[in-house]
This record gives structure tokens, C-alpha cells and sequence, in this order.
């Protein structure tokens, strides 16, 4: 499968119960906690994080980000996508059709 | 050396006490009574402490922690100090009333353990019957409730040759990950060598059967696993390095480096009553013996692998080389490793009978499962 078959345009993704962001004041930084599992969020992977709410479709995720980071969209779409899926894979996320 | 960094995880034995007697427990030998055991409250201050210098996961462990009848109060504590909190437990002592209000209080993860696939295996194993049924009814309602749920499945010689059957079971109790956990064999697993140890044929077929899964699996169920590290060809990093991101805290409130820290006598520890937790963390002697690699031998220190591995395991060093400071006997090349792997190879053919862990007083004679979960709880 492909990131776009696993992650498509219109498909909202959403971080599964039992992970979820939270502001680590002694690290001075956005952690994502899962089952086992602390990954630091760099300022791009927080960003997408708050987009992802399981309502919001992929596309739309992509283009508030191009607005925010004025980044053009082929790459935001690839580093986004290329991000959740990995999440996904790792039972973090899922994509909700 | 550098500043340690501040410790992500914390491991909460909440009591030794449990219904079960698995022979491969990493309780310590020496298990504590409920005499001994924190309060709600100085749990809750631990875990503000926790908190403040950095802890993001907190696993709440034992023995069972379900044996603790406060542990609704712990869980709630460990959620107001913000904690990532993980339940790990047996099963045996929740019922489907307590799973509701610990999913009210907002615990986020439920890791339950299994001793084999039937429950022929596992009542045997964990020394407990009716124990298999149980948790299997306890499994259920975490799925209906809805927790992420991991299984902990620890294999050993007597079960390896039903991992397959293993990671369907993971499967149809719709595990979010499963951990394959071969035994580690420190404190009672280590009296229990010769009854548990695997054969070197077990041990490249579960990593065989693992990675298989692992394809299968992708993207439905996340699979750890802890090879049998006598059949290594490099020791583990044991903690992650000593004192470099985890730390545990008995039942008693000793803060440890590692949950067999306690093996090693040059060690002294303080309790997170008694000091603060932050000072214990950066300043205590236990936790500074074995960081970074100054205190290594030669054969480490010059080691490429000295940062990956980090001379291994401590507390294994001791009980295999009779020297806290030697290079992990584990690792190809310990001058001390030829003779691991024949001991490993010769226990791995012997039938010695199981030793069962047992709680330091006198057991009393329990019949039925509820009788003893009515005695665990109070």
C-alpha cells in the first residue's frame, strides 16, 4: 500500500484512544504519548498534531498548514502524510474514511 | 561525564503482594509485606515529584496492584500529576465495576499478562487456578471499555512452542501490541534456570516467528520483543543505560535504578519519603555508580558499543561474574561468556521442578479464587 492509499486526501485521521499530545514544561516541548511510547515532537509534527481531530479531512489539514507555514503544498502533503502514516503503522493513529 | 538527562519513565511496584506465584517474578527474592507499603498520599506526592523533574510514562506494577483496594485513589493521583498512566496487572482482583471507574478517573493504558495459551499452561505457570478464565473475562471487558491493551506475554522453555498460538490469542483479544517477553533470568527466575531456560533451537525460531508476525501484523498490532538474551550475541542495554531515562520504586518507597538494583550490596538507596525525589535522581549514590562509562572496565570503555550497550546488565555482571563492575557476562566478548552458554546450553536440557515465588510469612490455606481474591483486596 501507499501513503495515499493509507492515508487518502479525504480520509480525516485521528490519534487512537490512549494517545495524545501534552505540553512537557521540563522539556520546554510538545510530547505525543502512546502505550510504552514518548516520541518529542519537533514545532511541524506539533502542528499537524493539532489538525488531527478525526474530523478534519487530510486535504484540508495540508492546506491550513501551507497558509500557516506559507510552505508550498506538494511538500507540506508529503511530509504531513509521510508523518501520520508512520503513526498510523505504529498503532498511534488511524485513518477515519 | 555529562549531566544525566531527566528520567522519562517511573515504575511503580505499588505492593509485592499477588494472587499469582509465577516463577519467573521480578519481584526480588526478599518480597516486602503490606506492612511496609506507601499510602495513597505519599503516592501521590511521589508522583508530583515524578512529575516535575520530568516523568511522562508511569507504569503502576506490583505484585498485583489490583490487590491495593486504594488503587482507584493512586490512579487518580497519578492523572491529577498529568502522568501518561499504565495499569499492569494480572487481572485477577478487577472486576468490570473497578475497570469503569479506573476508565472515569482516566487511565490510559492496560497492560495484562499471560503465562501461556490455555489455561492447562497458564494456571500451572502462574500457580493459580482459574486464573486463565479470569483474565480472559478481564480482557473482555477492557475491550468493551475500550482501553488500549497490551499483552505481556512471558515465554520461557515450557511455552515458546506456542508462540504462534500466542500472538492469535494477542490477536483475537484484539491487543493493541503484544510483548514477547522471554525470561530475563534474574531473581526468582534465575533459581528457576534449569526449568525455564530455552533451547538455542526456541530461541532463533522465536525471533523466526516474531519477525513473520511483525510483516503480517503491520499497522493492526505493534510486537516488542525480548529475545533470550543468553543466546545473545550482545548484552542488553539494560534500563536503557543506568540512571539514563527509567527508575523504579518498591513498594516501600526505595527508589531503584533497576527492580534488581537490590541484588547489588555495594549499593545504597534512599526512599522517596525519606529525600526528594529529584535529589535522588541526580545526586544518589546508586543511581551514579553505573552512569555513563566511567565506571567501566577496559573492555567496555574501549568498546564501539559502549553507548549502545552500555556494559549491559548490572545485576547479571554480579550473579554470573561475581563482580558488579565486569563487563555483562552475556556479551561474545566477556572473557566469562564461553561459560554462560555451556551453563545456558546444560540448563536448557535439565527438568528441574518449578520453584513458585511465595510472600515471606506463612501462607494461609486458600480454597476457591474468590476466597483468595477476598483475602488479596483486604
Amino acid at each position: 500500500m501507499t501513503p495515499e492509499d493509507i492515508l487518502p486526501d479525504t480520509a480525516c485521521p485521528a490519534l487512537l484512544r490512549g494517545v495524545r499530545t501534552h505540553w512537557d514544561k521540563v522539556r520546554d516541548r510538545w510530547v505525543l504519548l502512546a502505550p510504552e511510547r514518548a516520541m518529542m515532537l519537533d514545532e511541524i509534527g506539533a502542528a499537524v498534531l493539532r489538525e488531527t481531530d478525526g474530523k478534519t479531512p487530510f486535504a484540508e489539514i495540508v492546506s491550513r498548514l501551507c497558509k500557516t507555514y506559507s510552505a508550498p503544498p506538494e511538500q507540506v502533503a508529503q511530509d504531513t502524510r509521510g508523518f501520520l502514516v508512520s503513526l498510523i503503522q505504529r498503532r498511534m493513529a488511524e485513518a477515519r474514511l | 561525564m555529562t549531566a544525566p538527562q531527566a528520567p522519562i519513565a517511573m515504575l511503580a511496584e505499588l505492593t509485592h503482594r499477588c494472587p499469582l506465584s509465577c516463577p519467573y517474578c521480578s519481584n526480588p527474592l526478599e518480597l516486602q509485606n503490606k506492612a511496609l507499603e506507601l499510602s495513597a498520599e505519599d503516592w501521590a506526592e511521589a508522583f508530583q515529584q515524578a512529575a516535575g523533574i520530568g516523568v511522562l510514562q508511569l507504569h503502576l506494577s506490583g505484585g498485583e496492584p489490583a490487590a491495593r483496594r486504594d488503587l482507584e485513589e493512586i490512579v487518580h493521583a497519578a492523572v491529577e500529576a498529568g502522568l501518561y498512566t499504565n495499569l499492569i496487572t494480572s487481572g485477577v482482583g478487577l472486576t468490570k465495576r473497578r475497570l469503569e471507574e479506573l476508565n472515569e478517573i482516566g487511565l490510559d493504558h492496560v497492560q495484562l499478562s499471560v503465562q501461556g495459551v490455555n489455561k492447562e499452561i497458564a494456571d500451572r505457570i502462574g500457580g493459580y487456578k482459574g486464573g486463565f478464565e479470569r483474565k480472559m473475562q478481564v480482557a473482555a471487558w477492557i475491550g468493551e471499555i475500550g482501553f488500549p491493551l497490551t499483552l505481556n506475554a512471558v515465554m520461557h522453555r515450557q511455552n515458546l512452542d506456542s508462540l504462534t498460538a500466542t500472538i492469535e490469542l494477542a490477536e483475537e483479544l484484539g491487543a493493541r501490541r503484544l510483548e514477547v517477553a522471554c525470561v530475563q533470568f534474574h531473581g526468582w527466575a534465575a533459581v528457576n534456570r534449569s526449568a525455564l531456560m530455552p533451547t538455542l533451537e526456541q530461541a532463533r525460531a522465536a525471533r523466526d516467528t516474531v519477525n513473520e508476525a511483525r510483516d503480517r501484523l503491520a499497522g493492526q498490532m505493534l510486537i516488542d520483543f525480548v529475545p533470550p538474551d543468553y543466546y545473545s550475541r550482545f548484552p542488553k542495554a539494560c534500563m536503557g543505560g543506568w540512571g539514563s531515562t527509567g527508575l523504579n520504586v518498591s513498594p516501600d518507597g526505595t527508589v531503584l535504578p533497576c527492580h534488581a538494583a537490590t541484588t547489588i550490596p555495594e549499593l545504597t538507596f534512599d526512599k522517596v519519603t525519606e529525600r526528594p525525589l529529584s535529589e535522588i535522581w541526580y545526586d544518589g549514590a546508586a543511581f551514579n555508580a553505573f552512569r555513563g562509562t566511567d565506571w567501566m572496565p577496559e573492555l567496555c570503555r574501549s568498546c564501539e558499543r559502549r553507548e549502545i550497550d552500555w556494559g549491559g546488565c548490572r545485576c547479571q555482571a554480579l550473579a554470573l561474574a561475581g563482580d558488579a563492575r565486569a563487563t555483562d557476562p552475556i556479551c561474545s566478548r566477556s572473557p566469562k561468556n564461553a561459560e554462560v552458554r555451556a551453563a545456558a546450553a546444560a540448563h536448557a536440557v535439565e527438568d528441574a521442578p518449578l520453584v513458585f515465588r511465595r510472600m515471606p510469612r506463612p501462607e494461609k490455606a486458600a480454597t476457591s479464587v474468590d476466597a483468595q481474591i477476598k483475602e488479596l483486596v483486604d
